[in-house]
């Protein structure tokens, strides 16, 4: 394949705007990512990701953004789990699964009853290669609001993410930033809608954060690591889709989801193979062995206790 | 008393559950108060309706001459948690963690000037961090952890602190300096707060001490006073397990 090959996708319009929604989609996504799996909260991404589909099913019908419905029922999605949750019967995965499930179904249901020109297939598996030029406007501003209240409050969603109490101890409102972080994941799955549909925005919501969780030990770093890492994945997706003629949005999470394991098997740190590579190296060093290469050996192979101080080297 | 700490027959319901019931107890400013009982005696719950974090069934809470609601607003209380209710994890080195008791005194994005990055560097100097600042907090110790989070609290400049069990296990030098760190405060003019297990340092610890039982504070009186071995026996007499 020559140079000139690899350009043709940019020579085609829809290709230059699938590109471009791509790469925002997965931007935003990944800077929010980088909190949902150090809350715990992939499974409340996937929850408001798949809730926001009535809400987006409505906007078109009365003609509204798609980004308003889609806040709408993101945010009573999120409500309505904590209804269910609050009686003291229901666990939250539970809470979550009847009320995601529920309202993703409720926007099938809408999508088929609906006289118009919404494509259940655009909404579920999305469609970069049909975004409008007026998808691209909507996306980018949705995109740049996310991604400036993300970084703007980062300090105080890092600290209500590590400890909440102090956050209140302080005068933060805990509750106020986790609703203001769920607000920004409703607008974040409209963004993303748009790149790898309903389905496999999941995706961009967790891996590029879990990706770089695995290669740093900073928050700040994690939020370099993971949108360079999700904005590549998008490139190449959408690239490898135009010359394999794949779907565009399943690439960009095939290409994602190997990263992942190629990153889950060989992080310097924490990756699989280099950690059986230590301990192994540590055996042949020998359990007695006490020179300085021995000793730093087994202390790399050794995991880190919580309770431990983790040695030096 | 002038700031400090007061409750006046403060009961905290959590649901058909009484976790704190008629409690009573003031600590003045410049004192340190330990706060000893079996577990479920009620330490934790006086804590969080200190902090907030409960509203009372019934009676009064102040905290630094106001409520509450009112010292958090102004970050006039600190507190130091215990070590399982952080995620110690979470990606963020001991400097973050300690920049972390400055955001109550900052604007809206918590942009640190070089006056808090002053205290900043002072809060951990005290506890003898300096030189860790740069690892995460799960690479310490849990004495280096524990000192950690009181570095965080010194950096907030509170003048009330509220400790829950900053002894649990904690290395015998991180000990020494949290409570020689307290000690100073203390002096200072703040009113210190400690539920502790640690009935041995208590003496050594505190000016003062408040035994809980039953859901109650049952005396408050001086450390000597609350461990002799008959007003210990109460605790026990009475079960503060739930």
């Amino acid at each position: 394949m020559t140079g000139v090959d690899l350009l043709e996708p940019l020579q085609y319009a829809f290709m230059q705007r699938a590109l471009l929604v791509a790469v925002v989609a997965a931007v935003v996504c990944a800077l929010l990512s980088c909190w949902l799996v150090l809350m715990g909260w992939s499974l409340m991404g996937d929850a408001v990701s798949h809730s926001v589909l009535p809400g987006v099913v409505l906007a078109y019908v009365v003609g509204a953004p798609f980004a308003l419905g889609a806040v709408v029922f993101g945010v009573g999605a999120v409500a309505l789990i904590g209804v269910v949750r609050g009686r003291g019967r229901i666990r939250e995965d539970a809470a979550i699964g009847v009320v995601f499930t529920s309202l993703f179904a409720l926007g099938l249901v809408l999508v088929s009853i609906t006289p118009s020109q919404v494509d259940l297939g655009h909404i579920v598996f999305g469609n970069l290669l049909g975004v409008a030029a007026a998808d691209v406007l909507q996306v980018l501003v949705v995109g740049a609001v996310v991604v400036a209240a993300l970084l703007l409050k980062r300090r105080d969603l890092v600290l209500v993410a590590f400890d909440p109490t102090h956050a209140h101890a302080v005068g933060l409102s805990p509750r106020r930033l986790e609703a203001l972080l769920l607000g920004l994941l409703a607008l974040t799955s409209v963004v993303a809608l748009q790149a790898v549909g309903v389905v496999l925005v999941v995706a961009l919501l967790v891996i590029p954060g879990a990706t770089a969780r695995l290669l740093t030990e900073r928050f700040s770093r994690m939020l370099v690591v993971a949108p360079a890492i999700s904005a590549l994945c998008a490139l190449g997706g959408v690239w490898s889709s135009y010359f394999l003629d794949t779907a565009s949005g399943p690439s960009i999470v095939v290409a994602l989801g190997i990263v992942f394991a190629v990153t889950f098997l060989l992080a310097p740190r924490h990756g699989v193979l280099p950690q059986v590579w230590r301990r192994r190296r540590a055996r042949r060093g020998g359990g007695t062995g006490t020179g300085a290469g021995a000793v730093r050996a087994r202390a790399r192979a050794a995991p880190a206790g919580r309770d431990g101080p983790r040695p030096r080297g | 008393m002038t700031a400090g700490i007061a409750l006046t027959d403060v009961t905290v319901r959590y649901g058909d559950v009484v976790a704190l019931e008629r409690a009573t107890l003031a600590v003045g400013a410049g004192r340190v108060c330990g706060l000893v009982g079996t577990n479920g005696s009620g330490k934790s719950t006086l804590l969080k309706a200190l902090l907030g974090l409960v509203r009372p069934d019934g009676g009064t809470v102040t905290v630094a001459g106001g409520s509450p609601q009112a010292a958090r607003r102004r970050a006039l209380v600190a507190y130091v948690p215990q070590a399982e209710q952080v995620d110690v994890a979470f990606p963020l080195d001991v400097r973050g963690v300690v920049e972390q008791g400055r955001y109550g005194h900052l604007g809206p994005t918590r942009r640190l000037r070089p006056a808090d990055r002053d205290a900043v560097e002072q809060a951990l100097a005290r506890v003898g961090l300096t030189d860790l600042a740069h690892r995460t907090v799960v690479a310490l110790s849990g004495g280096q952890r524990k000192r950690a989070f009181v570095a965080r609290a010194l950096a907030q400049e509170a003048s009330v602190l509220l400790l829950d069990e900053p002894f649990a296990g904690v290395d015998r030098p991180s000990q020494d300096t949290i409570s020689g760190v307290l000690r100073e405060l203390a002096d200072g003019g703040a009113c210190v707060v400690v539920a502790t297990h640690d009935l041995a340092g208590l003496p050594e610890l505190a000016d003062e001490a408040a035994l809980l039982a039953g859901r109650r504070v049952l005396v408050h009186d001086t450390p000597a006073v609350v461990l002799r071995p008959e007003t210990l026996a109460l605790t026990f007499g009475l079960g503060g397990e739930r």
